[in-house]
């Protein structure tokens, strides 16, 4: 019989096709509206490696001013740390990997007959590579030894490497980085983690940075940070040396460990260094050193605020007034049909059988209306990526990289086109069956 | 075969109570041919959808073919419709967007009959009202008549042993009514069941037996002769 009622809706769209039309329409455009934010949500609410959730910790200890917590969430330790700290607690075997991190620009020369060209750079250690899973297109990443005395080597990603050297291999290759020459050993394939979870100092939806170079050439070249440096107390910082002797936080610090015992372990470390430099007259706040995973991480930074929370709401109240729309055509449809409703009953159609065609002619509706729904959704997220693009002026970051439909987009558009038509459906659907069929058997 | 004992219909508004059929007491049996007469209003087609289980009632009991019918669930009063009772309507009532196969093939539809079945009883019921030509038209596409006849088709295409017929010939010319009653005579000489609604009494003169209403009650039964015999005699 399926196949006879999906017969029979199709004939029932050709008897009205203005009010088919409207109903399309109208759950297409809650769908779209739905899908649209619903992708933008997924997309900064994603843990871009899920998959290393129990195993990949940032490390922050509180080492802030007494008096007043750090900015607005007073339970959390600051986000960064200082470099002593870190230096420290690097020097433990513990963890299976460890990363110490921050940003800084650069310009890099004399690559081939590109022209000299600014560079979002990473001073990182080796393990960040294998840390974050970073794909290679050529060559790889530098091991422990290069990190210190630091090697002149640097990765690129695919796109600086696009532009510098035409998306040839480079490897090899030497080029000027701040006028010091470094030599091109790998170059990363596609990479664009969403959000930007191991640095989110930056934009939280920033692309990668161009450039890595070994942590150390940031102290031998003295350079700054161009991200989040805090200081909370008074200090007399003349010299770069005194800025890295600082209580100054700047850096960015990851650890891999590989079970529970290892987490229970390095957490104990990290206790045991704070207590013995509270002793030594730092750490003024209650401890509150914590191993956070990339999740709770990506909470506790709030990447998804409360708006984008606030814009999935209001969508879904849009796709409800849609559907309220839609009920009331459905019903004015079904209604309008009664007659012959009367007349399938009277040749012996159960109440069942009438509720099942009108039903699958509202699942055949739902399926036009996730298509269409769809259409407009990618047609919306475009534009969209336009928008942002524009406001860009062509470079690359921010809202304008979650504005893709993804495969996600896809299935929650059918889930929710099916779902929420077969609920509108469900009401009209009944009532049709329930009309006395002998006052529209005379009345036809 | 149909037995209805003191069967009351009501119809109630917030203000008054109006009773369609009142202690109605009623017997037919396989084979008859009926006619139902009486002023507009005095209950003949409540009595035949109730007949028809189209319509429910308050009061008395109503059996066919031995089933009490107040005891059935929807389902099974459903398919007691498709399996034993075929309607024809004074209005014909063909689904406007289904051609003259289609609107035949409803009912055996919902039997869940195989497709060769289906179309071996479409076949033979278009061929019996003389519309097998036809199969492909739309009903817009059909005078009055063939739109009636294709009614009648679809009726019997289940094979039913009632035959509820409500002014069958109401929107006809009388040529055109003299054809369907020829036919519906014939499905009755076939075995069928036949009871028909009609105001017109000559028309109610050709069944063997006339139940009359009034004001929802049975006025008068009158029994005729049997057709042979009053051809014969008319001749």
């Amino acid at each position: 019989m399926l196949g006879y009622y999906t017969r029979l809706a199709l004939k029932s769209f050709r008897r009205n096709p203005g009010l088919t039309a409207l109903m399309v329409i109208a759950i297409a455009l809650g769908i779209a509206v739905c899908v649209m934010t619903l992708t933008v949500y997924h997309a900064m609410s994603g843990n871009p490696i899920w998959w290393k959730n129990d195993r990949l910790y940032a490390v922050t200890m509180d080492n802030w001013d007494p008096n007043t917590p750090y900015r607005a969430q007073p339970k959390l330790p600051p986000p960064e740390m200082t470099y002593k700290d870190t230096q420290s607690l690097l020097a433990s075997n513990i963890p299976e990997r460890k990363v110490v991190m921050y940003s800084t620009d650069g310009v890099i020369s004399g690559a081939g007959s590109a022209a000299a060209q600014r560079v979002g750079t990473r001073l990182t250690t080796a393990d960040f590579f294998s840390m974050f899973e970073v794909p290679f297109l050529y060559g790889n990443g530098w091991s422990a030894p290069a990190d210190s005395p630091p090697q002149p080597v640097i990765v690129l990603s695919r796109e600086e490497n696009d532009k510098l050297f035409g998306g040839a291999n480079s490897v090899g290759r030497t080029l000027r980085w701040n006028d010091h020459e470094f030599r091109v050993i790998g170059v990363l394939d596609d990479w664009f983690p969403r959000p930007r979870y191991y640095d989110l100092n930056g934009g939280n939806f920033d692309p990668p940075d161009g450039a890595y170079i070994p942590f150390r050439w940031g102290l031998d070249l003295e350079l700054l940070n161009n991200e989040d440096t805090d200081c909370w107390r008074p200090e007399k910082i003349d010299s770069f040396k005194d800025f890295v002797a600082s209580d100054c936080i700047w850096l960015q610090m990851w650890v891999e460990l590989p079970d529970a015992a290892t987490r229970v372990r390095m957490q104990s470390f990290i206790d045991g260094y704070w207590a013995q430099q509270r002793n030594a007259g730092r750490f003024p706040r209650p401890l509150n050193n914590r191993l956070t995973n990339v999740g709770q991480w990506l909470r506790d930074r709030e990447v998804v605020d409360n708006d984008n929370r606030v814009l999935v709401g209001l969508a879904f109240a849009f796709l409800a007034v849609c559907l309220i729309n839609t009920v009331g055509l459905l019903l004015a449809k079904f209604l309008n049909g009664a007659a012959i409703t009367g007349v399938r009953r009277a040749l012996g159609a159960s109440r069942r059988q009438i509720f099942i065609q009108h039903l699958i002619e509202v699942g055949a509706l739902s399926v036009l209306g996730a298509l269409l729904g769809l259409a407009l959704a990618a047609l919306g997220l475009a534009a969209v990526h336009h928008l942002y693009a524009a406001a860009h002026l062509g470079h690359r970051g921010g809202y304008q990289e979650l504005t893709h439909l993804d495969y996600v987009g896809v299935v929650w558009a059918v889930l929710l086109a099916l779902a929420a038509t077969l609920a509108a459906g469900l009401y009209p659907a009944w009532r049709v069956g329930r009309l006395p069929p002998a006052v529209y058997l005379k009345s036809q | 075969m149909l037995k209805m004992q003191d069967v009351s219909k009501i119809y109630r508004t917030d203000l008054i109570e109006t009773y369609a059929l009142r202690s109605f007491s009623v017997e037919v049996t396989a084979g008859e041919f009926v006619a139902v007469t009486g002023p507009s209003g005095s209950g003949k087609t409540t009595f035949l959808n109730v007949a028809g289980l189209l319509e429910s009632f308050e009061t008395g009991s109503y059996e066919l073919d031995g089933n009490d019918v107040q005891r059935l669930s929807d389902d099974a009063r459903s398919r007691l419709r498709n399996e034993r009772i075929g309607f024809i309507f004074q209005s014909f009532n063909l689904i406007p967007d289904l051609n003259v196969h289609d609107n035949v093939d409803v009912p055996l539809r919902y039997r869940r009959l195989t497709g060769a079945d289906r179309r071996e009883r479409i076949n033979s019921a278009l061929d019996l009202v003389g519309l097998s030509s036809r199969a492909r038209h739309m009903p817009s596409q059909l005078s009055g008549g063939q739109q009636q006849r294709v009614a009648i088709a679809r009726a019997i295409a289940g094979d039913p042993a009632f035959l509820l017929a409500d002014e069958p010939t109401g929107n006809l010319d009388s040529l055109m009514a003299r054809q369907v009653m020829d036919l519906l005579e014939q499905i009755n000489e076939m075995g069928t069941t036949i009871l028909l609604v009609t105001h017109d009494p000559e028309l109610a003169r050709r069944a063997q037996r006339n139940v009359h209403l009034v004001d929802g009650q049975i006025s008068d039964f009158r029994a005729y002769e049997p057709r042979n015999a009053a051809t014969e005699a008319r001749a």
